[in-house]
């Protein structure tokens, strides 16, 4: 890739990204795709960096997914919204970090509504408070969780107890960077990069010592496009999305990919196993797949945590021989046992795609 | 394994692979034809549309896309009323339009 011009680019887009004190919230789905991933997000942030990030029980779905379903109308959201920013103001924090893509998305388009219309931001304000006799202060900060792992992307550097390299040959792995579309497609400059070239996931992989690979679908939706996939007669333009993304990254033989939204890292797993089920078409090494893993996740393995205990084992595409290549050691016997030891059962293997 | 859905096929259509020349006839003799915004107001006033599937806006698309066959089959159904003419917003004269793509598609057939 020509990497002057897209550091040019990368150094006009950039944001400010405070350092401590976060009311973080959990994305409403993300915990069933992949449990681990905010979990060690907020291990790595209070145990390893010692930062102060704050949650609260009380918080619910942003409703983004009703939204974008067009199913509930943009001021209910925005009552939604609202309620989360009273418990952050309730929480005494005024930096506020969403684990969703879509969640992120939303907060931005929401605030900048309320900044074009104020009349909106005063009637949902009344909504507010005869619905729950709440109140709100709109918070000072707004930023995706994966902007805050970016930023500490050199700490987790230093303390890294393996590195994005493949151990046998010493060559850089070769990684695939997939940004969710509501990170900064709606709003280029609210993410690190902007929209045609965000970095927040490009910096990782340079710190961690990857290879970034540009590919000519690079920009592509995942494929989840919350309509296409949701009704059953349009899921096949769901999967055509993601075959598409998957032919175009073939010839660059990407060793893994990672991702910043709930829905990219599910969708680009599952569909590859649709996918060999339908085409008998496989796009890792010797009839594997390749792993797509969370920043989380990535961050976690590269601090040395053991990869069952960020649960890798719920990946359809089998992460071994990432972990191989890395030279992360595992024990296949506990794949399948839980943090307590109890066997959670072994899933059925598919047909074509290749699993250990 | 049938999941009830398969990979819809691309709908990618590679415009270097369209012979167009063709169209550049029709443009030469029907410069309008450029003027189509593709509002759809000709198929929604078109009597037959409900009928035969003819629709003056799908039959401009497929041409620039070099679905010619498609686009002729379509033009069957026409009635030559001329309601689309007096509906268009640019003021395009669509039933002369009609016959000149008659004309033009219809040559090699003859």
């Amino acid at each position: 890739m020509i990497y002057q011009g897209k550091q040019k680019i990368w150094s006009e887009y950039q944001k400010e990204i405070p350092d401590d004190h976060w009311f973080y919230v959990r994305s409403c789905i993300r915990q069933n795709f992949f449990p681990g991933a905010e979990v060690m997000f907020m291990k790595i942030c209070r145990e390893e960096l010692g930062k102060d990030i704050y949650e609260t029980p009380y918080h619910t779905t942003c409703g983004g997914i009703a939204y974008h379903c067009d199913t509930i109308p943009q001021e209910t959201v925005m009552t939604i919204v609202a309620r989360q920013f009273s418990l952050m103001t309730e929480a005494g924090y005024e930096n506020y970090a969403a684990s969703c893509i879509t969640s992120f998305g939303n907060y931005i388009e929401i605030l900048e509504t309320w900044n074009e219309f104020p009349e909106v931001e005063t009637k949902i304000r009344e909504l507010l408070w005869k619905a729950c006799r709440r109140e709100f202060v709109k918070p000072k900060y707004v930023a995706h969780a994966s902007d805050l792992i970016y930023k500490f992307r050199n700490d987790i550097a230093a303390r890294a107890k393996y590195r994005l390299v493949n151990r046998k040959t010493g060559e850089p792995l070769r990684v695939v960077e997939h940004i969710g579309c509501h990170y900064s497609k709606m709003f280029p400059s609210k993410g690190v990069g902007g929209a045609e070239y965000p970095y927040v996931l490009c910096g990782m992989i340079e710190s961690w010592g990857g290879n970034v690979i540009d590919y000519p679908e690079r920009r592509h939706c995942c494929g989840y496009g919350f309509r296409q996939y949701h009704v059953k007669a349009n899921r096949g333009y769901s999967i055509a999305n993601t075959h598409k993304k998957f032919e175009s990254m073939e010839p660059y033989h990407p060793d893994m990919i990672i991702t910043n939204c709930p829905g990219c890292p599910y969708f680009m797993d599952r569909w590859q196993y649709a996918i060999s089920e339908i085409e008998g078409k496989t796009y890792g090494e010797n009839g594997y797949g390749i792993p797509v893993l969370t920043y989380e996740e990535v961050a976690s393995l590269v601090l040395g945590y053991d990869p069952w205990d960020i649960g890798l084992q719920l990946h359809q595409v089998a992460v071994e021989p990432l972990l191989d290549k890395m030279g992360i050691p595992y024990n296949p016997d506990e794949k399948y046992k839980g943090l307590n030891h109890k066997d959670i059962m072994r899933p059925e293997l598919p047909g074509v795609l290749k699993c250990c | 394994m049938d999941f009830g859905f398969g990979i819809a096929p691309s709908s990618t259509i590679n415009l270097d692979k369209v012979d167009r020349s063709r169209f550049t006839r029709l443009h030469e003799l029907e410069p309008d034809v450029y003027k189509c915004m593709a509002c759809g107001s000709c198929s929604s006033t078109c009597p037959a549309g409900r009928f035969s599937g003819m629709s003056v806006r799908k039959v401009i698309l497929a041409l620039q896309r070099g679905k010619e066959k498609e686009a002729v089959r379509m033009l069957k159904g026409c009635m030559l009323c001329g309601k689309c003419s007096m509906v268009c917003p640019r003021g395009i004269n669509t039933r002369h339009l009609i016959l000149s793509i008659c004309r033009i598609y219809n040559e090699e057939q003859q």
